[in-house]
């Protein structure tokens, strides 16, 4: 990608540069007017030299181009790991279909093994969004309707930023997600981990979390929930709402008690709960922080 | 001196037939300089409005996190600045040009259908203030100027906003598609006499090519916009996955357009350079016929390239490649008028004038945008920088590189035609480099912001994402950018006013536009030339001064007729003798009626929407009773020994081209409509439907045999009516009519009695629109040869007048035509592919 962009960039400079310099070299020469051919200029520079330039373009690209991101690559051998994109307005739901015991939820962060094949399925309930991890993939869309199989690896551990590439409402920008590459034989335990991150069920808060929450959100990794993000893990996440930063518990308190000024154009609604129970919510959530 | 005299009372003739009204009855003058002009300043003043919510983005980006507007304001201004500028401006703007410039230049008095280009303009005016009037009020478009569903569907928008665009948009453009019918006639037909094809100015093959891709590459959002408020209003899910529908139809149906578009915009300016360097290079353009056929080649080409917008939905392979290819396949031609370009200038004396500078400007940006347009057709570069401002960037030096700088450097080229006067440069150099310099600082910078991973469309961004000095850099360059355009607007005004020595044909060019007084008479020219070369300026010493003295063709005015040449096409020998209409307020009215149509729909009032729809049908009535003769005509004088019969009594006078035109129009929204239909069928998720149309074989006999009476009828009665016999005729038409009315019956039998619910799939759906839509033109269709019976009942008709007998067989050859194909695709689509 990044030798495709320097020489297309180095030749369309060259070309830029020629046609300027034509232009200009026919304004300020001292003898103006004169022969030149008709023919050459017309068939030579107008036909046969873009022809000869795009070509070779057109094979540098196929040569040193990625392979094509959007095969459906289920049926490799070893199988791929599998993790399914959900867009949603406005955020990222993440799906682990293939984790040991079955399927894992979350959202806005998810986890994939470093340096082995990765397909991500890419779908939407709602309206037409797009995932794009820069340093990873192309983007590829999100549609309502159909599932777009992206094949991608990160060359080594770390953290890739992603975003939403395809505008999806007023939150558009607030689509931003983090996708993690582990070490691939950490995988299993990562998923483990993430099965095992949850609410303590005992605390009082759980009570009012399913008064107030579950009609959208399940606290629990293994069930999926209404329309709204899993939140067992979100204690462990980096950011609220795609929109705020999320270090500790005031975070969250501001995010419950002003998401609506945070993220104008949000599909979450008021949350109707009183102080106390607020407070008990949030210790509720905050109890998944490792 | 008697001459002296007959040459003052022929100057007053003309002048008292072509004065345009005055006063507020202005408003009904149909002459082509006033609309023309009255486009290009409307369009100039939507021109100024977009740029003031493109400061607008751009002070909202200026900084990290900045709170200037919300998200909701945002995406109103950033969709409204795309709409504006493309359909309020950007179209427009050449559809004026074209209007006040093409017959000047075709050295014509008027173009073929000046009351249609008057219908064009209010259309145009209304629509677009329908559009603008939103923004206003807080109730703008805001899912970004291409509108991809289902985020503009109802359930994702479902306040007004996407109706404004999806009718606003769609009233502008039945105004483009107006213009265009009336483009391709005038240049076919409506030209002085000797101007064969390739004796025709550079100008007119580009608008030539322009106006058919406008023609044939509007209808597909037309249809889109139709299908899209259906299923906005009444829940017909053409494009609802769930239903059978399919979002990916609509960006199919919005590219077709919207690339093709993109070529709209950039041929006509590029016709001003072809046409403009030159006269400055002072040297005849080279490779005209290498321009002629790339230009053509352009406008084939374009329509192959729209999937180039959808490289990221996630379409096959092989479509991919097939896509990139073609695009890169566009540089060709374009190429080729750059070397011509190039050619021209180096075998010329090329002389720095200002609207040189302005093309030099064009060299730099649009070289640039055409560079970028390449990279982007690369896939893998693609996937990357799609939707990022990377993109912006390049659509913005390809628009306004390849429009804005040539529209001024036009401007100024032909400012001492409005005015008559020298211009002065002075100002107008520093408009171009602060127009230049701020359009770099603008946009140069905004590549490497997309490289960066700034999308689109995002409101704000966080600080610490590196994008911030690049935004403040391309936000002080949009500044300076205004500041040229506002310049550039005071320049303007400055020399439309200020007195200055009077000059004719200051450039010294041989173009016919400039063989005239300066500013035009309201008839152009007093006698029209026979042309003899490219540049018949050339070929006489003075021929402005020949043509003012009458010493060319149709110089006497008779019976107070507005008279202008037809020729035949291909080799320009004169062959008709054009009536060109006077002042009427019907095109006004007619707008009006349409007007309350959209406004109707817009507002779900549908009693007033069905109200309009049938003012427009009898305005449309009014409008076309008007014109004819109501005696067979001779042979007329046209002068220079040469004669020609009056167009009422040619075989195809330019209203029938006209005809065609609209028709081939109508067959793209048609071909879009099966294109759909075929794509939903195999494409689409939840295929095949639930339930299909009962094998209901009354209902295809009946069908067939009306349209078959209709188009049999039609026929006869053309065949009858030429021997004479006009009793014969009057009822061969009858029988039309009335098997047209029977084909309308049978078509609407498919919505009203025999699909299944059409809220239930997009089946059902695309099915009955597919039936209303022939049961619509079989019953216009009855409407048209019922009006050519009162034709002929009132006299108008005889065995030579026969044009709205002939328009009536055109009509229902391609009524029949598209019945056939409709009712193969509803009735054996479910057999060939159903459950």
């Amino acid at each position: 990608m990044a030798d495709l962009w320097w020489v297309m960039l180095a030749v369309g400079t060259v070309i830029l540069f020629g046609i300027m310099g034509t232009a200009l070299y026919a304004l300020l020469r001292e003898r103006r007017g004169g022969g030149v051919s008709e023919v050459a200029m017309l068939a030579g520079g107008g036909v046969v030299f873009p022809a000869v330039t795009l070509l070779a373009l057109m094979f540098w690209s196929v040569v040193q181009g990625p392979e094509p991101a959007t095969v459906d690559a289920t049926a490799d051998s070893p199988a791929p790991f599998r993790i399914r994109a959900q867009g949603h307005q406005f955020w990222w739901e993440f799906i682990y279909p293939d984790a040991p015991g079955g399927p894992l939820y979350g959202a806005a962060e998810a986890v994939i093994p470093a340096a082995a094949p990765v397909v991500v399925e890419i779908a939407s309930d709602d309206v037409i969004h797009s995932f794009w991890v820069p340093r990873l993939a192309g983007k590829l869309d999100a549609l309502p309707g159909r599932v777009n199989h992206l094949r991608l690896s990160a060359d080594r551990p770390g953290l890739y930023a992603g975003q939403c590439a395809e505008f999806c409402g007023n939150q558009h920008l607030a689509m931003r997600f983090v996708i993690e590459a582990v070490a691939a034989e950490d995988i299993d335990a990562r998923l483990a981990r993430l099965a095992a991150t949850a609410p303590d069920a005992t605390l009082p808060g759980a009570e009012d979390f399913a008064d107030h929450c579950a009609g959208c959100h399940s606290a629990d990794p293994r069930t999926r929930g209404g329309p709204g993000p899993n939140l067992a893990a979100v204690a462990t996440r980096s950011t609220l709402g795609g929109v705020l930063p999320y270090r500790s518990a005031d975070d969250l308190r501001l995010w419950l008690t002003s998401h609506r000024a945070l993220k104008p154009g949000s599909k979450k609604p008021e949350i109707m709960a009183d102080a106390e129970a607020l407070d008990r919510i949030i210790d509720y959530l905050e109890s998944a922080r490792p | 001196m008697t001459s002296d005299r007959s040459e003052a009372d022929r100057i007053r003739g003309l002048e008292t037939i072509w004065a345009p009204p005055k006063g507020w009855r202005a408003l009904s003058a149909v002459n082509h300089s006033i609309v023309g002009r009255r486009f290009m300043v409307t369009a100039f003043a939507f021109f100024l409005f977009g740029g003031v919510l493109a400061m607008l983005i751009r002070a909202q980006l200026a900084l990290p996190g900045n709170a200037f507007m919300g998200p909701e304001a945002y995406s109103q201004v950033f969709t409204m600045h795309g709409t504006v500028m493309m359909f309020l401006f950007a179209i427009p703007i050449i559809e004026g040009f074209a209007i006040y410039m093409l017959p000047k230049m075709l050295g014509a008095r008027d173009l073929a259908f000046p009351r249609l280009s008057a219908f064009a303009y209010w259309c145009y005016l209304f629509g677009g203030l329908i559009v603008v009037g939103s923004l206003l009020l807080g109730m703008a478009p805001n899912s970004g100027w291409f509108m991809y569903t289902p985020l503009s569907s109802s359930t994702y928008t479902p306040g007004i906003n996407a109706d404004v665009w999806l009718i606003g948009v769609t009233f502008v453009e039945v105004s483009a598609v107006a213009a265009g019918v009336e483009f391709m006639a005038t240049i076919l037909k409506v030209r002085t006499a000797g101007m064969a094809l390739n004796r025709m100015p550079l100008m007119a093959w580009y608008l030539w090519v322009t106006a058919a891709m406008i023609v044939f590459g509007f209808p597909p959002l037309i249809l889109g916009s139709i299908l899209l408020e259906i299923e906005r209003a009444f829940d017909w899910p053409f494009f609802d996955p769930t239903r059978g529908g399919d979002p990916l139809l609509w960006q199919h149906l919005f590219w077709l357009f919207g690339h093709p578009e993109v070529y709209i915009i950039f041929l006509p300016a590029a016709g001003i350079i072809s046409t403009v360097l030159p006269v400055l290079a002072r040297h005849p353009i080279v490779g005209y016929t290498w321009i002629v056929v790339a230009v053509v080649g352009l406008g084939f080409i374009s329509f192959g390239l729209w999937v180039h917008h959808m490289f990221t939905t996630g379409i096959p392979n092989l479509a991919l490649s097939f896509f990139s290819a073609a695009s890169l396949l566009v540089v060709l031609p374009t190429s080729v008028q750059f070397f011509a370009w190039l050619a021209t200038l180096l075998k010329g004396r090329p002389e720095m004038h200002l609207p040189m500078l302005f093309i030099y400007g064009f060299f730099f940006t649009f070289v640039i945008g055409g560079l970028t347009g390449v990279m982007v057709a690369v896939v893998p570069f693609d996937w990357q920088v799609h939707d990022t401002h990377f993109v912006v960037a390049h659509f913005h030096y390809v628009l306004i590189g390849g429009q804005i700088f040539p529209a001024l450097a036009a401007a100024y080229y032909w400012l001492p035609h409005f005015t008559g006067r020298r211009m002065t440069q002075t100002l107008g150099k520093v408009v171009f480099w602060l127009i230049l310099i701020g359009f770099t600082l603008t946009f140069l910078p905004m590549h490497l912001t997309g490289l960066l991973g700034m999308p689109r469309r995002i409101y704000t961004y966080a600080e610490g994402a590196g994008w911030e000095a690049l935004n403040l850099t391309s936000s002080i360059g949009g500044f300076i950018l205004a500041i040229g355009f506002a310049l550039f607007v005071v320049d303007m005004l400055l020399q439309l006013r200020t007195p200055g020595k009077a000059v004719r044909n200051p450039w010294r060019t041989g173009g016919l536009e400039w063989a005239m007084d300066t500013p035009p008479p309201s008839y152009n020219i007093a006698s029209l030339p026979w042309v003899r070369s490219r540049l018949p300026g050339n070929d006489s010493p003075d021929l402005a001064g020949e043509l003012a003295e009458g010493r060319g063709l149709l110089a006497t005015p008779r019976n107070g007729w507005r008279e202008t040449l037809a020729v035949d096409m291909i080799d320009g020998q004169p062959d008709q003798i054009v009536l060109l209409p006077g002042p009427t307020w019907i095109p006004l009215y007619t707008a009006l009626a349409t007007g309350t149509f959209f406004v109707g729909l817009l507002v779900k009032i549908y009693v007033v929407a069905v109200l309009g729809a049938l003012a427009v049908l009898a305005c449309g009535l009014v409008w076309v009773w008007d014109s004819g003769l109501k005696e067979d005509p001779e042979r007329l004088d046209i002068g220079c020994g040469a004669t020609a019969l009056p167009h009422p009594a040619a075989t195809m006078p330019p209203s029938l081209w006209g005809l065609v035109f609209l028709l081939a129009s109508n067959g793209a929204l048609f071909a879009s409509l099966v294109f759909g239909t075929l794509f939903l069928w195999t494409v689409a998720p939840n295929w095949p439907p639930p339930a299909t149309l009962p094998a209901d074989v009354l209902s295809r006999v009946v069908t067939l045999a009306g349209l078959a009476l209709a188009l049999g009828g039609a026929l006869r009665a053309l065949r009858v009516g030429g021997r004479g016999r006009d009793g014969a005729r009057q009822v061969w038409l009858v029988v039309a009519t009335l098997g047209g009315l029977i084909a309308a019956a049978g078509f609407a039998a498919v919505p009203a009695v025999l699909t299944p619910p059409m809220s239930g799939h997009a089946y059902a759906a695309v099915t009955a629109f597919a039936g209303a839509y022939m049961a619509f033109h079989a019953f216009l269709g009855a409407v048209f040869t019922a009006y050519a019976f009162a034709r002929g009942r009132a006299g108008w008709l005889s065995a030579v007048r026969t044009v709205e007998v002939r328009a009536a067989v055109i009509w229902w050859i391609y009524t029949a035509a598209a019945g056939l194909v409709t009712l193969a695709l509803i009735h054996l689509m479910p057999v060939l592919a159903g459950p």
